[in-house]
């Protein structure tokens, strides 16, 4: 109850600041609308808005379960087969030391207008995290666990499955939480290379028609899913982690 | 036909120091020996050579098990109790079928759950339950195992006074008829469990002491506190 207290106080403070950063400054609503102004566009506009919304969310939602099954099943290969893990990491890593989004154009060029090269955006942003955290669990398994399942002749399905699996379903879950801030930004990132609709190019339209209180309401929306969807897949997370060790995480 | 092992030989460690030399010790009667010896001496690395863990040196020598594998036959339990934390009590003492893609014989895993009288809380995680308790479903797991050589790794170090005590005698009386090698640095725990006694220390190792006894020792009996006192000035007058 304290927290959601200070939550909302905290909320209170910066609508203030913002108020009085338009008041101080005198700028005018079409550089720097009012908070006010701002809710009430986002009230009067509520159809246009949601129905990009729903556009993004899905791009978002659809890229986030691709990009984390993906990922997750990449970590497993990469546990299973060590050549393969040596010959892929490399590649993996030099992969992260390209823009992801200078790619954005390519894609948009290679799969069209649609969603699907936004969800590709978030897939690629995402892949890597949730591959890296989830193999890096994998392999650092509590050596004593094997020291045990050996001289219990374990079969080694057995011991990825029945050990490293599960042991390491808490990295799974950090990689997940880290996938679930990054996927928005990716579709985001898509809709403004080239989209005919969600939030990101009605944040440019609206940018480009000095509709600034339009483009701060989606700005909104976007920014409250973006937390809605963080809290839900960190509540699973801490669920799975919880599962794994008989801990909850924070 | 009962599991034995012996191991001979020396182990050089990374930086080309000799970690122990010319060192033998044979497995294979019924009962307890204790390696006794301080921290750092590789007594540790002597029961993982036996269990065929892998060691961080260059062993050079022989290791031989009675059933001639490569790893022999043995329930291993060390100083952390390695309970899955995502599995409750009965699940985890019946690991070692399960790991082994084999049929778990359930009945048999709630008998030896009661007989380290766990019975009521056999369904709880291991993060539930004291650490006492939880070295006893260590305890249950390895007896689940069903092996006639059993290595011990200092299982009881980390246990308070009063638990330790009772440890040592629910283990003596649940491993009996088995082939059963203690590492401790305890000469008091060495004093109370061991049949034979070897201290392993910077010159090598050496049997002090062979008395077989049907009973565990009493912790405070006269005859314990006797050996004790004799094993802790062995261990202090091997020092060079």
């Amino acid at each position: 109850m304290n927290r959601l207290f200070w939550i909302i106080l905290s909320a209170v403070f910066a609508i203030f600041l913002w108020q009085a950063l338009v008041l101080v400054t005198g700028a005018p609503s079409f550089i720097l609308p009012t908070p006010f102004k701002v809710l009430q566009t986002l009230v009067a506009s509520r159809e246009l808005i949601a129905w990009h919304a729903a556009i993004t969310i899905t791009e978002v939602l659809v890229g986030l379960v691709i990009g984390s099954v993906l990922g997750a099943l990449t970590a497993l290969q990469l546990m299973i087969f060590p050549w393969l893990r040596r010959l892929v990491m490399p590649i993996m890593v030099f992969s992260q030391a390209v823009p992801v989004f200078a790619l954005a154009p390519l894609l948009t060029l290679w799969f069209g207008y649609g969603i699907w090269s936004k969800v590709l955006m978030a897939v690629l942003i995402i892949y890597f995290p949730v591959a890296s955290n989830f193999l890096d669990g994998l392999r650092n398994t509590h050596p004593g666990y094997l020291d045990l399942a050996r001289t219990m002749r374990a079969n080694p399905w057995q011991v990825l499955f029945r050990i490293r699996l599960p042991a390491a379903l808490p990295n799974l879950g950090s990689g997940l939480k880290l996938a679930s801030v990054y996927a928005p930004i990716g579709a985001i990132i898509g809709e403004w290379v080239g989209a005919s609709n969600g939030l990101g190019y009605l944040m440019l339209l609206a940018n480009g028609r000095a509709k600034i209180d339009l483009m701060f309401a989606s700005l909104f929306v976007l920014a409250a899913f973006t937390v809605l969807l963080h809290l839900a897949v960190s509540w699973w997370a801490n669920r799975l982690s919880e599962r794994a060790t008989g801990y909850s995480a924070g | 036909m009962s599991e034995s092992v012996s191991l001979s030989g020396s182990l050089r460690v990374h930086d080309n120091t000799w970690l122990f030399r010319d060192i033998s010790l044979s497995l294979h009667d019924e009962g307890w020996t204790c390696l006794l010896g301080p921290s750092g001496v590789g007594k540790t690395t002597v029961l993982r050579l036996l269990a065929g863990l892998e060691t961080h040196g260059d062993f050079t020598g022989s290791i031989r098990t009675g059933s001639g594998s490569s790893m022999p036959e043995c329930a291993y339990m060390a100083q952390q109790d390695l309970l899955f934390p995502w599995l409750n009590v009965l699940e985890n003492v019946k690991l070692g079928a399960r790991l082994r893609g084999e049929p778990v014989n359930a009945d048999k895993a709630i008998e030896i759950i009661s007989m380290v009288g766990l019975s009521n809380h056999s369904h709880k995680r291991p993060r539930e339950l004291s650490g006492g308790m939880r070295q006893r479903v260590a305890l249950a797991r390895t007896l689940m195992e069903e092996r006639d050589l059993v290595l011990l790794d200092e299982p009881f170090s980390a246990l308070d006074a009063r638990t330790r005590a009772e440890m040592q005698e629910l283990a003596h009386e649940l491993l009996q008829h088995r082939t059963v090698l203690l590492v401790t640095h305890d000469p008091g725990e060495a004093a109370r469990l061991g049949d034979k006694i070897y201290i392993l220390n910077e010159q090598g190792l050496e049997q002090v002491e062979a008395k077989k006894q049907a009973q565990i020792a009493p912790a405070d009996g006269d005859e314990t506190m006797r050996r004790q006192s004799f094993l802790l000035r062995q261990l202090r007058e091997r020092v060079s």
